[in-house]
């Protein structure tokens, strides 16, 4: 099973190093990218469900009997388009969250603020 | 134009947000969003009106017919939500006027407007879509906005908490892309009708349990369920005061609908409920979110942050309602979805007039306010007996239903889980009392006495302008949300009788 | 049958009234005190149809629960002995806030009206949730009279008050409520009980259980602390909460469910509230017992109203017809009795700005009328004749023997010695000793509270005349008591 089904056991790979990077680092920057990791490996199992053996890309073409889904491409280019505008979402609040507390880690910025309240 | 409702539905935010770009004034933002709203609601009404007697609406999208194209379906069971989005949307713009002019810098309150009405685009749709995919689509423009509107929040720390969801909301989003994929490949449809006709064929399949685990993990995390709730407490007390009303009063419950139409219409009760044990996972967590959310709320020493955590509460009573699976469990939930959207609203939108008042939201500063701002702390406590559910008001209502579903149902130690987060709430509704009934006025420090103008206001963000007077379009809505609250409390019969259209659409079969 | 609401309103019309004149007080008070007089004539005014009885609906609340408003004797005699008592305790407020220079009196009568509005509601209720809503809603407008002072000890006391009571009847009162809507299809009341043949033995004593350990007011043990907490408040809310409002609202429901909720047939045959005869009794006798060993005379009082609602509470228990009669009639006289014995209290810190029971040596002299109020009250609670509380005391060891409950008959002869034994050595110390004098060692008085030098006279008239009146109250429903029972006596022949 492992042999047919290899691609499914890379994303799931692939899926577990993205989460992993987004919970163990505390570099925003970091997790952002293994949010996208995270991302692209889901992005991967759908259009690889989409993939039919002996299929061609889904563009009509003359004398082509076989295409590939074309389904899920077409949903994978709007997931890709929200991935891509959660990352720049994200990464714009993360250049704002280094202007104002001067640093992209995490436990910095907590540790910044909690001495703000001490102070006050 | 009454047939092409439920597409208006979702433009008309949409396009004005478009227009909310590209005027250069703030005040025609507003006017805009303003529009938007207005609009949305009397749409929700007339939508409302069609559907009354249980008929079902539905609305091929560029007229490309089902299940090829995407299909925007208005039942019993998500009119409700629209009614509530449409005028907790109307109260946010008017309240937001005067609101936002003064936690916001002007020249970022046309692009807040903007957000605001992709919020409203996104939850609407979440609401009237009848495709999974699509589902998937607005619930992410839905998230993005209010990444981006809680990051307009005005301290720094406004920064961190919508980074935070960002994380935890993608990947939440990600979980529920990747649900909708494994019924995909096991069906081959997105479309919802379509899904619930072909799933009971491969009922059994694994991936069809891997898509209802993912589906309900993924909407998990943006209903807030505990243990999935981190990002709650910051984003709602961090977040502008109109973002956190809206976010607070719909933001969640529009997530919960979501799950309920997942579980109850496409995949059916058999499925979820009986052959899984979602049901008992959901009574389990809920019950753990309504002991771990009153119960924190004890805790807390800012008011916003106190309000985030009761909304964890009551979100977990709400889906409870929904994990027993019944239709008096469900009615009961959608009757708390209303009510918790009535009391919650109002507390928020006073949190942000007490912001404008005293400069800062800290239990502390609240010391006295029963002899300062009397009617505002008393519409406080008026919601705030709301949470507790004490008659006469709406969150009595929804206790009785939700109680008496579970009597029905023999669930005695849920039943002493959500009375023991009654008295609970008692005890942090209470503490608001005694700091603003018993305490005295504490003498305001020389950061919030100090008129501060706009200038220093945008350079440090942190500092709130602080106000003499409450204007009245942010009394209004307070003063409005708590009469509604104990009158839904004294006659329940609007909110029940929606709520147990919604109940009758989900339970009893009703598929689309 | 409009009169039946409008029970209900008027009182809210009060509150309205008392926030438009807060500005001046004498119009305030004078529509306090109006507004009394109109709710006391109307209920007066429904007591010749009440055997005819009335309900009249009022809204579907939610989808299988209208609210109803019910006149029958039971609620009837409640709702008359709080309209009556309204007057009466308003008048003497006026004379007791203004002579001790009280702060928010607009606050304070506001509340007040809202509390009788709230009593009335429960009174007039024709279901449970409306009885819930009107309950409720009583504690709420209760607390805040009783944090009137504002001090931290009143503070305290207040979230004493609201944490118990709020604690029992979201605990325990509203899912036994729920469970009996669930058990017999309807929250409506109906003569016999809606209970019958819904549910065996266990279940009914669970659920009686439940409801009169929900129903906190009536302060069974071990809820009872509320009470004594409340002591706190300014005279006039004690007196209000212990006679008139709150704890006779507590004792109204206990005996309103166990007619019409449970049914006095099912609960023989069951035995369902046999568990609550012991609870009843044992706080009947330990809260008579605490009430000897207090000195504060209001904590005194206090404990003395625990004991005395565990009377009326032991009646509803035995579930026979003599008992029940008699614990509906202990609610009109044991609110008269009490309310005087409060004002006394008042009036008697008022005049000598006194608190407790050895400090009032001598002074029935001084002033005769409050004592003598006091004597007269005090017999009518111990239930001699030809007072008041007699024919309580014969109904109860009637229900009790017929019952072949006889341990009870002896519980109730103990406890009248207890009562004697709490309440005689007031009006003995008053009359028959010699008065403190006057010069004395500040280390002397244990209470280090210093001895009066002004010499003592009557309190205020608008304080003394109330009293008077109720005591005269205490010794007219002695001749009239047939009236007040007899369409209860009959309804409850018809189970």
């Amino acid at each position: 099973m492992i042999a047919t089904h290899y691609t499914y056991w890379i994303i799931f790979a692939l899926m577990m190093i993205g989460l992993y990077a987004v919970m163990s680092h505390g570099n925003l920057v970091k997790k952002l990218i293994g949010l996208n990791i995270f991302q692209v490996a889901v992005f991967m199992f759908f259009i690889s469900l989409g993939r039919v053996d002996g299929g061609s890309p889904p563009i009509i073409t003359e004398g082509i009997e076989v295409y590939s889904h074309p389904l899920p491409h077409v949903l994978i280019l709007t997931a890709i388009v929200v991935g891509v505008a959660t990352t720049s979402v994200g990464v714009a609040i993360a250049i704002r969250i280094y202007e104002a507390y001067g640093t992209v880690e995490e436990d910095n910025a907590l540790a910044r603020d909690a001495a703000e309240e001490g102070t006050q | 134009m009454t047939s092409q409702l439920p597409a208006l539905q979702v433009v008309v935010p949409l396009v004005c947000a478009a227009g909310c770009v590209l005027l250069r004034s703030a005040f025609g933002a507003w006017l805009l969003f303003s529009v938007a709203a207005t609009a949305s609601l009397l749409t929700a009404v007339a939508l409302t009106v069609q559907v009354w007697d249980g008929d079902v609406i539905r609305y091929e999208m560029g007229g490309w017919p089902a299940p090829a194209g995407i299909e925007l379906v208005i039942d019993q069971a998500n009119v409700v939500v629209l009614l509530l989005l449409g005028v907790i949307a109307v109260i946010a713009a008017a309240y937001g006027r005067r609101s936002i002019e003064l936690e916001v810098p002007l020249r970022r309150i046309r692009m807040f407007y903007a957000a605001m009405c992709l919020l409203l685009t996104g939850l609407f749709g979440i609401t009237v879509t009848g495709d999974a995919f699509n589902l998937f689509v607005f619930l992410e423009i839905s998230s993005l906005s209010s990444y981006a509107l809680i990051a307009l929040g005005r301290r720094r720390r406004a920064l961190l908490a919508a980074f935070q969801y960002l994380v935890i909301g993608t990947v939440g989003g990600t979980f529920l892309l990747i649900g909708v994929g494994l019924a995909f490949a096991v069906t081959g449809t997105l479309n919802m009708a379509d899904l619930a006709d072909r799933l009971p064929a491969v009922a059994g399949n694994r991936a069809v349990t891997g898509a209802v685990v993912f589906i309900f993990v993924g909407l998990a995390i943006k209903m807030a369920v505990f243990p999935l709730h981190a990002w709650l407490p910051g984003a709602y007390s961090e977040a502008p005061s109109v973002v956190s009303i809206v976010l607070a009063a719909v933001g969640t419950k529009v997530a919960i609908y979501a799950f309920a139409r997942f579980a109850f219409t496409v995949f059916g009760i058999d499925v979820v409920f009986t052959d899984l044990p979602i049901g008992e996972a959901i009574l389990v967590v809920g019950s753990l979110a309504m002991l771990a959310g009153a119960g924190v709320a004890c805790f807390q020493q800012d008011f916003k942050r106190l309000l985030a955590w009761s909304s964890i509460g009551q979100v977990g009573m709400i889906v409870t309602g929904i994990g027993l699976a019944t239709a008096s469990g469900v009615s009961a939930a959608y009757l708390h979805i209303i009510n918790h959207a009535v009391i919650k609203g109002a507390l928020f939108a006073a949190a942000g007039i007490l912001l404008i008042r005293l400069g800062s939201t800290s239990l502390e500063s609240m010391a006295g306010l029963g002899r300062r701002m009397p009617l505002t702390f008393g519409a406080v406590v008026i919601a705030g007996l709301g949470l507790i559910g004490v008659p006469p008001t709406a969150g009595f209502a929804s206790k009785w239903a939700l109680a008496s579903a579970l009597v029905e149902d023999d669930r005695w130690l849920i039943l002493i889980v959500m009375l023991a987060s009654s008295l609970l709430a008692m005890v942090y509704v209470g503490r608001i009392v005694e700091v603003g009934w018993f305490r005295a006025p504490a003498d305001l420090d020389e950061r919030t006495a100090e008129n501060v103008d706009q200038a220093t206001a945008a350079a440090n963000p942190g500092v709130v302008r602080v106000r003499e007077q409450t204007s009245v379009l942010m009394a209004g809505p307070v003063a409005l949300l708590a009469v509604a609250s104990v009158y839904f409390g004294i006659d329940a019969s609007l909110p029940s009788s929606l709520a147990d259209g919604a109940a009758r659409i989900l339970t009893g079969g009703g598929a689309p | 049958m409009l009169a039946v609401p409008l029970a209900v309103v008027l009182p809210l019309v009060g509150v309205a009234g008392v926030l438009l004149c807060r500005r001046r007080p004498n119009p305030r008070d004078a529509i306090s005190v109006a507004a009394g007089v109109a709710l006391a004539a109307v209920l007066v005014s429904l007591w010749p149809a009440v055997a005819d009885g009335a309900r009249i609906e009022l809204w579907t609340w939610l989808p299988n629960i209208t609210l109803t408003l019910e006149l029958e004797p039971l609620g009837l005699l409640f709702a008359t002995v709080a309209g009556v008592l309204w007057p009466v305790t308003t008048v003497y407020s006026i004379g007791y806030m203004r002579a001790n220079k009280e702060r928010n009196q607009t606050r304070f009568y506001a509340f007040f009206a809202l509390a009788i509005a709230a009593a009335q509601l429960i009174a007039m209720s024709g279901d449970l949730v409306t009885m819930f809503i009107g309950y409720e809603m009583l504690t709420l407008a209760t607390w805040p009279l009783v944090a009137h002072q504002g001090t931290a000890e009143a503070r305290q006391g207040a979230r004493t008050y609201l944490i118990i009571l709020l604690t029992t009847s979201i605990g325990l009162l509203l899912p036994a409520i729920v469970w009996t809507a669930l058990l017999a299809g309807t929250t409506q009341f109906a003569t016999g009980g809606v209970l019958v043949g819904q549910a065996g033995p266990a279940v009914l004593t669970l659920l009686y259980a439940m409801y009169l350990f929900g129903i906190g007011k009536v302060a069974l043990m071990p809820f009872h602390r509320w009470l004594p907490a409340a002591m706190v408040a300014p005279t006039p809310v004690s007196a209000l909460l212990h006679a008139v409002a709150v704890v006779k609202a507590g004792a109204f429901a206990v005996v309103k469910v166990t007619i019409y909720v449970f049914g006095l047939d099912t609960l023989a045959e069951s035995g369902g509230a046999d568990p609550m005869v012991w609870v009843a009794a044992f706080t009947l006798l330990v809260a008579g017992a605490i009430a000897v060993t207090r000195d504060d005379l209001k904590a005194r009082l206090a404990y003395s109203t625990v004991s005395q609602l565990a009377y009326i509470a032991l009646g509803a228990a035995l579930v026979d017809p003599n008992a029940v009669l008699e614990g509906a009639l202990h609610i009109a006289t044991h609110a008269a009795g009490k309310i005087t014995l409060f004002f006394c209290a008042g009036a008697i810190y008022t005049a000598a700005g006194l608190t407790r029971v050895s400090q009032l040596d001598g002074l029935g002299a001084r002033m005769p009328f409050t004592f003598g109020a006091f004597t007269i009250a005090s017999l009518s609670i111990i239930g001699l004749p030809p007072l008041a509380g007699t024919w309580d005391k014969i109904l109860l060891m009637e229900g009790a023997v017929n019952g072949e409950w006889t341990v009870m008959a002896g519980v109730i002869l103990v406890g009248s010695l207890l009562s004697i034994a709490y309440l005689l050595p007031v009006s003995i110390r008053a009359f028959f000793l010699p008065e403190r004098a006057v010069v004395g060692a500040a280390t002397d008085d244990p209470s280090g509270v210093p001895l009066p030098r002004v010499p003592i006279q009557e309190a205020p008239a608008s304080c003394v005349v109330p009293l008077c009146l109720t005591a005269l109250a205490c010794v007219a429903m002695f001749f009239f008591e047939y009236e007040l029972i007899e369409p209860l006596a009959r309804v409850l022949e018809g189970r």
